[in-house]
Order: C-alpha cells, then sequence, then structure tokens
C-alpha cells in the first residue's frame, strides 16, 4: 500500500515535469532557454517515472528491464541536448546574454 | 483506456502530416517525418503488431531520417514553390478521400472477429503453426515458411533498391583519401556525444543480433535486426567519421552482405528443391520436418538480416561519400 502511494506521487511528479518542460519549451523565449526547459523531461521526468513504474513492478524482469531503459535515456537524453546546444553554438546562434526585464522577444530563429 | 490513447495517438498522426505537408523547410519535413514514423510504431504498438512497430521504429524513424538527411545535404534545403495546379491537385485528392472514405463504410469494426481478415487462413496459421513449425512467433513462421515466396520478393526488392542507389551515387570511393579532415572526421572534437555513442555502439549491435535470433520466439526477426545493426554502424560513422566506419566494415563487405543475404536465401529454396521439396519447403531439409521449418527459417532470416543491413549501410556511405566530395 505504502509502497503503492509512493509509486503514484513518483508518476505524478514526473507527469508534472514532463507538462513544465513542454511548457517551457513552448513559452520561453529563446532555443537554449527552451531547449533548458526541455531536456527536464529527459532527465528528471525519466528518473520519477521509471522509478515509479519499478515500484509498480516490484522484484521482477519488468524492474530490470526498466531500469536498462533509464539508463539508457539517461545517457542519450542530455548527450542529445549538449549535441543540440553545441550545433545551435556552431551555426551561430548567439546565447541571449542580455538580462534586463522585458527583454524577452520571441526569438523566431530557434 | 487503450482507446483513448490510440485516438491521441491518431490525432497526433494527423496533425504532424498536415505539419509535414504545411512545412517549407524541407530539414523540418525530414524530422517531422521522423515523428511520424515513430507515432505510427506507437500505434501499431497498441494494435499489437509488437514486430511491424519494431521494424517501423527502426527504419522509419531511424535510418530513413538519416538517409533523408544525407540526400538534403546534397540538396537544397528549402522546397521549390511551383505556381498552378493546386486546383486539379486539391481536386484529385478531394475525390480519393472521399472515395476511401466511402470505402471506409463497409470496413468491419477494428478488431471484429467476423471479420474476413480473421476468417481467411489466419485462423489456420495459428493452429497449425504449433504443430508444422512449433516456434512460438506465429509472425516469423508466416513471414519466413508460409509467405516465404513474398520474403524472398521483399529481400530482392532491397537488393534492387541497393543497386539503384549505387548506380546513380556511384560506388568508387571518393579520389581525395589523403585529406579526411573536416567534413568527414565526424564529431571527433566532440567529447561528450562521443564517448556516449561509443558506449552505446557495442550495445546497439548486441540488441541487433538479440533481436535477429531471437524472432522465432518473440518480436524481431531479420528485417529489423538489419536495420538495427545498420544504426549502430551508422553511429560510428557519425561519431568518429565515415573513413573510420569503412575501415572497421569495408565497401568490399557490404555489397558481400547484400549479395551473399539474397543468394543465401535463394540458395535454401534451391536446396530445399533439389532434396525433394517444392521451392523453399523447408520440411525436407532434416530428417524431422519441424526440425528443417525451423532450420530453414533461421538461415533465411540470417539472409535478409545481412541483406537490409548490408543495402541500408551502402546506401548510408553511398550519399556520404559524395557529399565528402568537392
Amino acid at each position: 500500500m505504502a509502497i503503492d502511494v509512493l509509486s503514484w506521487v513518483l508518476l505524478t511528479l514526473g507527469g508534472a515535469f514532463v507538462l513544465i518542460g513542454g511548457v517551457g519549451g513552448l513559452r520561453l523565449p529563446n532555443f537554449y532557454t527552451r531547449i533548458h526547459a526541455a531536456s527536464l523531461t529527459d532527465t528528471m521526468a525519466t528518473i520519477l517515472i521509471f522509478v515509479g513504474m519499478m515500484l509498480q513492478a516490484g522484484f521482477t524482469l519488468a524492474t530490470l528491464k526498466l531500469a536498462a531503459i533509464m539508463l539508457f535515456l539517461l545517457l542519450t537524453g542530455p548527450t542529445a541536448t549538449y549535441a543540440l546546444a553545441n550545433a545551435a553554438l556552431l551555426s551561430g546562434l548567439k546565447p541571449n546574454t542580455d538580462t534586463i526585464a522585458g527583454n524577452n522577444k520571441v526569438d523566431t530563429r530557434g | 483506456m487503450i482507446f483513448v490513447f490510440a485516438l491521441f495517438l491518431l490525432t497526433l498522426l494527423v496533425i504532424t502530416a498536415i505539419a509535414i505537408v504545411r512545412a517549407e523547410n524541407l530539414f523540418v519535413s525530414v524530422m517531422l517525418t521522423s515523428i511520424f514514423s515513430l507515432l505510427m510504431a506507437a500505434n501499431f504498438f497498441i494494435l499489437d503488431a509488437a514486430d511491424v512497430a519494431l521494424t517501423e521504429a527502426a527504419v522509419g524513424a531511424g535510418i530513413t531520417t538519416v538517409i533523408f538527411l544525407s540526400a538534403l545535404a546534397l540538396t537544397a534545403e528549402r522546397e521549390k514553390r511551383r505556381a498552378g495546379g493546386q486546383l486539379i491537385a486539391l481536386a484529385a485528392v478531394g475525390i480519393l478521400a472521399s472515395l476511401i472514405i466511402y470505402a471506409s463504410f463497409d470496413k468491419p469494426r477494428l478488431g471484429d472477429p467476423e471479420a474476413p481478415v480473421h476468417q481467411h487462413v489466419a485462423p489456420w496459421y495459428l493452429e497449425k503453426t504449433p504443430e508444422y513449425i512449433d516456434i512460438p512467433n506465429v509472425v516469423t513462421a508466416i513471414l519466413s515458411s508460409y509467405r516465404g515466396y513474398d520474403t524472398l520478393g521483399e529481400v530482392f526488392v532491397v537488393f534492387t533498391a541497393c543497386i539503384g542507389v549505387l548506380f546513380i551515387l556511384g560506388v568508387k570511393p571518393p579520389e581525395q583519401p589523403a585529406d579526411r579532415t573536416a567534413e568527414s572526421g565526424g564529431l571527433r572534437h566532440h567529447l561528450i556525444p562521443q564517448v556516449v555513442g561509443r558506449l552505446l555502439v557495442p550495445f546497439i549491435v548486441l540488441f541487433g543480433l538479440y533481436t535477429q535470433f531471437h524472432g522465432e520466439y518473440g518480436p524481431g526477426g531479420g528485417f529489423q535486426a538489419g536495420a538495427i545493426v545498420a544504426t549502430g554502424v551508422i553511429l560510428y560513422a557519425l561519431l568518429e567519421g565515415e573513413g573510420e566506419a569503412l575501415r572497421a566494415v569495408p565497401r568490399s563487405v557490404l555489397l558481400g552482405l547484400v549479395v551473399g543475404g539474397a543468394l543465401l536465401f535463394g540458395a535454401v529454396g534451391v536446396v530445399c528443391m533439389l532434396m525433394g521439396g517444392a521451392f523453399l519447403d523447408y520440411s525436407v531439409l532434416s530428417a524431422d520436418p519441424v526440425w528443417g521449418q525451423q532450420l530453414g527459417i533461421i538461415i533465411i532470416e540470417a539472409g535478409v538480416g545481412m541483406a537490409v543491413c548490408g543495402a541500408l549501410l551502402s546506401i548510408f556511405h553511398a550519399f556520404a561519400a559524395r557529399q565528402s566530395q568537392p
């Protein structure tokens, strides 16, 4: 019972992180801030959702498979984010270092 | 619950399809096509077609995207505007769409056990497979044994496609092996993708081999395995540069895989004939007909895997070699 509650709490939190990542990916002003938001789904949401599902599965083969998939996603997700940001930087998209409030015009290039 | 999920996926599919048509930047189109394939794979999966889902994910979302991107690097990135003809196209699509929608009224409900497709040969396959072939994955049994001719045809389609691409883009390596620096250097100067990629390549290839040899017991088989192994090698090529990948798996080996795979499949059929059976009737391969069927399936699946892997990699290298030319 306690495990079930914990697992659902984790799953809900993970879902919330996916949602936040999605909203951030749509709403944030430029490319770099957007992939920063999107990377939430790769890391925190992945961990929370997968641990939640592992608690649902218990000590079975499914847990082992979930752990393998989680490891795979944790390796590839941040790498993809890094590669994306790096490619953007190399192709000449400058990060917006201007931190004055109100200067968040929508960057149509990203 | 699964119905809601399916509806959600199908809606996303339609949105993606419209976005593909509307996108003018071809790079965006290619990415959307990849997303379309991934959604399609999820759709196949919730329809319990795990084998097809695996193929769609590996080929549609994986390899095709890479090949499209390689082709895009050779051509322009933006779609050419074409004036006129839009009304005719709209009329043609409209008529076709209404015909298809009209035809769909006659379609049986999804998953209806009374549907013709579930009444024809499918029950016989499900009933007789344990007796004749004795493998758990009936899809593999149908694909390799009952429908062996179709699969042989598919392998030759792959073979012909590979030959066609190689004829158009050229088999000869470019004439400048000395300075492989910028273009063909891969991601050599990016430490993080390289380290992670190097870590993953062996596991991708291992998973491909698992899919190949586990195809009789679970979802998988030659087509999926060939595509997955090819993905692993392409990842290696992206990380280390195309030259390194060619050093690991040379062109001659790739062509050997394509030709050898197709020949292996055909040869099994001929051996069946020589041993007194019909073409691709594996029962005669062994004294025990069930074991003969299994042996035949394992061999022809290996042939399929070799041909698909070789063909995909040859096509990839043909594009990549063209890019590194000035």
